[in-house]
């Protein structure tokens, strides 16, 4: 229970919730489109590419802030494996969130469709049209979401347990309100 | 030190299982996965397939057709309608196609009822704009669920009723029936008068939507030929002629848009619009050359009707959408098959 405190800044939290809407948002768009032939198809594809590109800039927006902010510390009791964890399920969920939006532009310039984010605002092309590589990134980009989505679910069960069980106030660091006090015992370690 | 009890611990874990399990069963529930019953473009594609399945590497519907390239020569009468590029007066590049409504690559041209044309034009500002049409005057049913409903019933060789049974629930399949047992077959897909049957709407440049469809409108005579001499001709017999006749000499057809009124079935390309609706003459589809599909540049092209260039988009039509959604499955399958095409002029399996 040593919490050791520190929290991320106010930017970090706004871009992590806001992303967090955007990006959960994405993923159940993208399993809905691809599942209906209504009129909602054409409006959640409309959704799909200009929300991909948003996340893709707020995601360098945001390793470029944490490269210059930093991290709060991890609880200095938490099993080692379970810190890998940690580190590793963030090193994947950075890297999904940049190659989410790629893989779907890429998959889109392979097909040679025109890559319309608003009403005569096109996306450029960035790959030529390509049969194998259409097939390659978009059956990329479909099991990546699946992949995505569990490591959101884990990450989501992860922050639960340290907010309710754990109550060491990594879940504050980023959520805001009050951290646990911790009376006794590391107050003298600080 | 306050260690939480056992017994809120339990209760929190218990919390966090229901929030994630909630999470997992939105996320199934939003894929369809729960809803068995759901119309998927997965569904839709699947039922076009012919008894013996789809063909791998090819369309799955449209899937015998042959490549041309041209231009669209718009004389400007189409700015009254859309602020579109591709109705400034100019020459703008087409790669289409031309093909047999039907699941099967090898088809016999003589015995497709419906013919299409795929058309992509470029405009120089960037935007493209597809359309898939086909030559009968309306769309055989009122909506994708009952167009899926047709596709079900019509394979169900076995069963007398599948087919009775679906006309007593979409009569609108009737004009169709009466259109493909009376019209003419011409000769030639340079004697087709192509339709979009769905609507679209155009909006000006002074912001004002019209809802249109529109025609392209051969130049050639129609020739009919009757079915005793249809079934006398090459398998082949289309895709041969229009090759030999463009190679005589560019291949025209005037695009005409109608203007739909107040009231009109925007909404059912199975309805025509009544006669005296203003029309306008947009410009002239020109096919000045004609390639194989195989080596020639339509194949790789999805002739996605929802791709369009600003100043024309959906209208209340509920089509475009599910055609959208079911030529990307398509898309996606056939591309990924792409081993499984005859590419390079090698005569198909």
């Amino acid at each position: 229970m040593n919490r050791i405190g520190g929290r991320f800044t106010g930017t970090q939290r706004v871009l992590h919730w806001g992303m967090a809407v955007g990006i959960l948002a994405m993923l159940f768009i993208g399993v809905g489109m691809v599942s209906t032939v209504t009129t909602s198809y054409l409006a959640l594809v409309s959704i799909h590419k200009p929300l991909g590109v948003a996340i893709l800039v707020l995601v360098v927006l945001r390793i470029a802030v944490r490269l210059r902010s930093g991290t709060p510390p991890l609880p200095v009791d938490l099993p080692a494996p379970v810190k890998l964890g940690a580190t590793l399920s963030h090193y994947v969920l950075y890297l999904l969130m940049i190659a989410m939006p790629l893989l779907g532009w890429g998959m889109l310039s392979a097909a040679a469709y025109p890559i319309e984010l608003f009403p005569g605002v096109f996306l450029p092309a960035i790959l030529p049209q390509s049969d194998s590589l259409h097939t390659l990134l978009w059956n990329l980009h479909r099991a990546l979401a699946f992949v995505f989505f569990a490591v959101i679910l884990l990450h989501i069960a992860a922050g639960l347990f340290h907010a309710l069980v754990r109550r060491d106030g990594v879940f504050q660091s980023m959520a805001g309100g009050s951290i646990p006090d911790e009376p006794s015992v590391s107050t003298a370690a600080e | 030190m306050p260690r939480p009890t056992s017994s809120s611990t339990l209760g929190s874990l218990v919390l966090i299982a229901v929030v994630i399990g909630g999470s997992g069963a939105s996320f199934a529930y939003t894929a369809g996965w729960l809803s068995p019953d759901q119309l998927t473009p997965t569904r839709l594609v699947a039922a076009l397939a012919p008894p013996s399945g789809p063909v791998a590497g090819h369309r799955r519907n449209h899937a015998k057709g042959i490549c041309f390239t041209g231009s669209f020569e718009a004389n400007g009468a189409g700015l009254a309608l859309s602020k579109a590029q591709v109705f400034q007066k100019g020459s703008y590049p087409v790669i289409g196609r031309f093909n047999l409504g039907v699941p099967d690559p090898m088809a016999v041209d003589g015995a497709a009822r419906v013919r299409g044309i795929g058309v992509q034009i470029a405009t120089p500002d960037g935007q493209e704009w597809r359309m898939a049409m086909i030559n009968p005057p309306f769309f055989p049913v009122a909506s994708p669920q009952a167009f899926y409903a047709l596709l079900v019933a019509s394979g169900k060789k076995d069963d007398p009723n599948a087919m009775k049974n679906f006309a007593a629930v979409h009569p609108e399949i009737g004009a169709f029936g009466a259109w493909a047992g009376s019209a003419p077959f011409t000769e030639s897909y340079a004697e087709e008068r192509f339709n979009s049957l769905d609507s679209f709407t155009f909006t000006d440049g002074l912001g004002a939507d019209h809802v249109v469809r529109w025609s392209l409108v051969p130049a050639a005579q129609a020739v009919s030929v009757s079915k005793d001499d249809l079934a006398k001709r090459s398998n082949d017999f289309l895709e041969q002629e229009i090759t030999q006749r463009v190679a005589a000499g560019p291949q025209r057809w005037t695009m005409t848009v109608t203007v739909a009124e107040q009231g009109d079935p925007t909404a059912d390309p199975s309805k025509a619009w009544p006669d005296g609706r203003r029309t306008v003459d947009v410009g002239t589809l020109v096919a000045s050359k004609i390639v194989a599909e195989p080596d020639g540049p339509c194949r790789e092209i999805n002739y996605d009707p929802t791709v369009l260039p600003s100043g024309i988009h959906t209208s209340d039509d509920p089509f475009p959408s599910a055609r959208s959604a079911a030529y990307a499955v398509s898309y996606d399958r056939r591309t990924a098959e792409a081993a499984a095409y005859p590419t390079h002029g090698g005569a198909p399996q």
